[in-house]
């Protein structure tokens, strides 16, 4: 690729595909994600030389292969890690980590929440399928109760994790949820993240059509869809439902849904989203509900939570500027020669 | 005063974990050091950080020798035991010589010390002959300093936590030492509490003086050591390694990214490096030791010195991404400090038994450079050395040290800065109108190394990862042929190592004759010790120590064919042993140890008469 030519033209989502043949099943919800990640780049107008991918293993970590930019294709858990280690080193960098369920919330659990209270600025797209692809079908942290797959015949009795409520209870600074199936909306929290000073969490339903297909079904589909889904915005109602008839309203701590027609109620009545109020957002992320149950909340998508809290790799940066504005004339003669010397003649 | 002259002297201070054993100990080394005698340590830490008072487990010890003349271990056995408690002397008297002397705390021989020591009731060593054998000097080291500090408006307990002071202070007196060296130490050590320096100066003086007025013994006088010419300071191994990562990274223009987790008894690098923020030295404590080392592989991709650390139990867990490492091929230095294992094994025990594990403890054909330390000193050359080859070849690295090198002291003749090599990353270049060669992130050098492509660079966009990849390009392949071309393209790339480091020497000895003696790690000293002197005694046997365990030095196959016999002596069940034999089909005979002690001098004398041709 002639990269002098770029120099003056701006770039577009072509600049940032990379040769490589993309190898998903047909039909993955990865594809989606990939293009909107491709044109979403080109308008934050960073150079490709300033990005990295870093991934770790499963279908979803084979994206940095695909983007014309920096990548590394790392371990099962460890992008995270790696990720850190990078930002921590090289701060002026724009570091996207791709995970998937069993790679961030199994695997690498434990890096996903240290990186999370460090609150490195980096973005984490987590492509959750609620399976394990890669390994041709297996139930994932984040496969519901009583799922039938290839390791569970008679239905998993795992209790599923749910990311964003894990992501805030690890003090996650940016906490959003968005959807293959909806491109406009990723592309709108992809800026958003992308924004955001600090750990940037976007948990992504992705459907897995061959081992899981339809997981989302009810969140994508246009019949259902409106009434099992919200998406909430800053300073807005909640308000969802066919007609935009339904809303949620703030029973002290206890979310209720209301109906906008016949209950009574106004608009004015309704939670107000408030993407800082930490307090609603541990409610928010709590709309977690099994949707065959009776009086359930819907789902929600869009930005849960944003908090403004310094980031690790500028705390380590400054330490250092200030020992070494400290200590500035230390040479490496004097470190090596310590305190005490005594001299043989 | 009548004074005796020695050529060298073994000291064993043992006391409580909660004695100030430690300190005293180290205290004592610098101020010999100081004066200009050649020195080697010993700590020997209890496992548990506070183990019940007075009992066998908690017993901390510190041996020194300490000579004027060259030392190369921490002493076989002791002259002069101090003991602060009947569990401290239970323990260690089998240590000391015959004729010995014992300097001890009476007050630590009270009924409770004594049945906590599992004395039988009624038996106090110190009031029956048990110890006529050896010289005792009975101190009541807790009434002499409550004595001598009943002004001090101290509480009893501030008290007593300075009476290793007293002990130091006599120990000083016997080997006509002053307290300079200390009473410095001790004015920076407290510097915000002006009573308790007092306090302790005090009583390290009353201790001293203590000894002039008894003069219950004659002083004994340890002359400087004649070492070579130079300027010289003390160091510990672990600050050696530190010390030399840093003059590593300064020498290569990278800046150093030390990424690790907690773990006895590699931590003290941790606590070293984290001093050096002013050196540009950045420390990650990381969650774990799986993000520790992958932390340092982010900052080595970066285009950091990525460096790691642990001791084994932490190296297994670091074992793939150590294979991801070698993948991606960007340098990594891995810093194994050893200690008795398998599992948790003996934490505070010294041990070589990793020497396998970091030659082939990851999945695949993973081979990498191991490179071995073999004295305090030697972690400073051999860690820098570790990071040459790592960064120069652009591959992890591990670098060996263990417990016993990494918590003993010796003088260390350091190096000028300008004496360093430099060490050389290969950066690839941007792309631009005069470079116009497509940048290929797997095409290698006559070193069979990668470029160093690091993010920021325009034109260099790349992706690595731990799939096989196509030859060059880098580019995912499955292809049969080009895997088990790449498999041994890896394994290549590291044994060609072995054309860039210096070729095997013999260390003491001829390079010819009956018996050679090969070692690797720790052992140095107590190897060193063994060989000399029985060349003296005129029996012809060599020492030759390895470094570079993998590649071995080109010329070790011809080493090892110019002598009847070889002995290879490890604290491990037979390791190093096994790759000798395999490698050179040459029938080599072991020593072995696995008490998460050293060897003694003696045990290794012992063993080269035994097997030596008659
Ligand atoms: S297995 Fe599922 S997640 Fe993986 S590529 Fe195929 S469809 Fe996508």
């Amino acid at each position: 690729m002639n990269v002098e030519t770029n120099i003056q033209k701006p770039l577009t989502a072509k600049d940032f595909t990379s040769d490589q043949e993309v190898r998903w099943c047909p039909g993955c919800g990865d594809y989606s994600i990939l293009k909107q990640v491709q044109s979403v780049l080109p308008e934050i107008g960073l150079k490709r030389e300033e990005i990295v991918f870093i991934s770790g293993i499963g279908c979803s970590s084979r994206f940095p292969y695909y983007m014309e930019t920096y990548g590394m294709h790392s371990i099962h858990g460890r992008a995270t890690a790696i990720a850190s280690g990078l930002k921590a080193t090289r701060p002026e960098l724009s570091v996207w980590i791709i995970t998937g369920d069993g790679d961030a919330m199994s695997i690498g659990g434990n890096h996903f929440i240290h990186l999370l209270r460090r609150n490195f600025n980096v973005n984490v797209l987590l492509f959750n399928n609620e399976i394990y692809g890669l390994t041709k079908g297996q139930y994932s942290p984040t496969s519901p109760a009583g799922k039938i797959t290839k390791s569970s015949p008679h239905g998993s009795v795992d209790h599923p994790f749910n990311p964003l409520a894990l992501t805030l209870g690890a003090d996650g600074t940016f906490i959003a949820r968005s959807m293959d199936r909806d491109p406009k909306h990723l592309r709108e929290i992809l800026l958003r993240a992308n924004k955001h000073q600090g750990t940037s969490m976007v948990e992504i339903y992705q459907n897995c059509n061959v081992f899981n297909d339809g997981a989302f079904e009810i969140f994508t589909e246009k019949s259902s869809k409106k009434n099992e889904t919200i998406f909430i915005e800053q300073g807005k109602p909640l308000i969802f439902g066919e007609n935009n008839d339904k809303g949620i309203k703030l029973d002290g701590f206890k979310p209720v849904i209301v109906d906008l027609k016949s209950d009574n109620v106004s608009e004015n009545d309704l939670w107000i989203h408030d993407e800082n109020d930490r307090g609603k957002a541990s409610i928010l992320v709590r709309f977690f509900d099994n949707h065959q149950a009776t009086g359930h909340l819907p789902r929600p998508f869009g930005i849960f939570y944003q908090e403004d809290r310094s980031c690790y790799e500028d705390d380590f940066k400054m330490q250092i500027e200030k020992a070494s504005m400290e200590k500035e004339n230390e040479s490496l003669d004097s470190l090596l020669a310590g305190r005490n010397t005594w001299t043989i003649n | 005063m009548n004074s005796n002259i020695k050529e060298e002297v073994t000291i064993l201070f043992a006391g409580d974990s909660g004695d100030g054993i430690q300190l005293t100990g180290s205290q004592f080394t610098n101020t010999a050091a100081l004066l200009g005698n050649d020195i080697s340590t010993f700590p020997n830490f209890p496992a548990e950080i506070r183990a019940p008072q007075g009992t066998l487990a908690g017993v901390s010890g510190f041996q020194l020798h300490f000579g004027s003349i060259e030392l190369f271990t921490p002493g076989d056995s002791c002259d002069v035991l101090v003991v602060m408690n009947a569990a401290a002397l239970k323990a260690n008297l089998k240590q000391l010589k015959k004729g010995g002397t014992i300097i001890a705390n009476t007050d630590g021989f009270d009924s409770k010390n004594l049945r906590l020591a599992n004395y039988p009731d009624g038996i106090n060593p110190l009031e029956n002959e048990s110890l006529d054998n050896f010289k005792v000097t009975l101190i009541d080291l807790t009434k002499l300093t409550r004595e001598c500090l009943k002004d001090s408006g101290l509480g009893t307990k501030d008290m007593d936590r300075s009476k290793n002071m007293f002990i130091l202070g006599y120990i000083y007196w016997l080997y006509n030492r002053n307290l300079d060296n200390t009473i410095d130490f001790l004015k920076a050590k407290f510097k915000k509490r002006q009573d308790l320096i007092d306090a302790n100066i005090k009583v390290l003086q009353a201790g001293f003086n203590f000894g002039e007025t008894c003069e219950s013994t004659a002083t004994i006088e340890v002359k400087p050591a004649k070492l070579e010419k130079g300027t010289y300071r003390s160091i510990m191994g672990n600050q050696a390694t530190a010390l030399g990562l840093i003059a590593a990274a300064q020498k290569s223009g990278l800046t150093l990214f030390y990424g690790t987790y907690p773990i006895t008894p590699a931590s003290d690098i941790l606590h070293e490096l984290s001093k050096y923020k002013n050196h540009g030295v950045k420390t990650f404590q990381a969650e774990d030791e799986i993000a520790a080392i992958c932390a340092s592989i982010g900052a080595s991709f970066g285009g950091s010195l990525g460096v790691t650390a642990s001791s084994g139990p932490g190296i297994a867990l670091k074992g793939e991404a150590i294979g991801l490492a070698f993948m991606l091929e960007l340098p990594l230095v891995i810093v194994n400090v050893q200690r008795g294992g398998p599992s948790t094994g003996l934490p505070t025990k010294t041990e070589q038994a990793d020497l396998m594990q970091a030659l082939y403890g990851r999945n695949g054909e993973a081979s990498i450079p191991v490179i071995a330390a073999s004295t305090p000193t030697d972690c400073f050359d051999a860690v820098f050395e570790a990071t040459r080859i790592a960064v120069e070849h652009m591959t992890p690295v591990i670098f060996l040290s263990d417990g016993f090198i990494a918590n003993g002291a010796e003088p260390w003749k350091f190096p000028k800065s300008s004496d360093l090599k430099e060490i050389k990353p290969v950066f690839a270049k941007e792309y631009t109108s005069e470079n116009k060669e497509k940048f290929l992130p797997y095409k290698r050098d006559e070193k069979l190394s990668r470029k160093w492509a690091i993010p920021g660079i325009k034109g260099l966009e790349h992706r690595i990862g731990g799939i096989e990849k196509e030859h060059e390009t880098g580019n995912i392949s499955y292809d049969p042929d080009n895997h088990e071309f790449m498999v041994k393209l890896r394994a290549e790339k590291t044994q060609k190592v072995a054309d860039y480091i210096p070729l095997q020497a013999i260390d003491s000895g001829k390079d010819k004759g009956k018996v050679l003696v090969l070692g690797w790690g720790s052992p140095y000293g107590a190897i060193k010790t063994a060989v000399k002197s029985l060349i003296s005694e005129g029996y012809e046997v060599s020492h030759a120590h390895l470094r570079y365990l993998n590649p071995f030095p080109k010329n070790l196959g011809e080493i090892l064919n110019n002598f009847d016999k070889v002995l290879i002596p490890e604290i491990n069940d037979g390791q190093l042993v096994i790759l000798i034999r395999s490698k050179y089909l040459k029938d080599a005979i072991r020593l072995n140890k696995i008490k998460g002690l050293p060897f003694t001098v003696d045990e290794i004398k012992s063993k080269i008469i035994e097997i030596y041709p008659n």
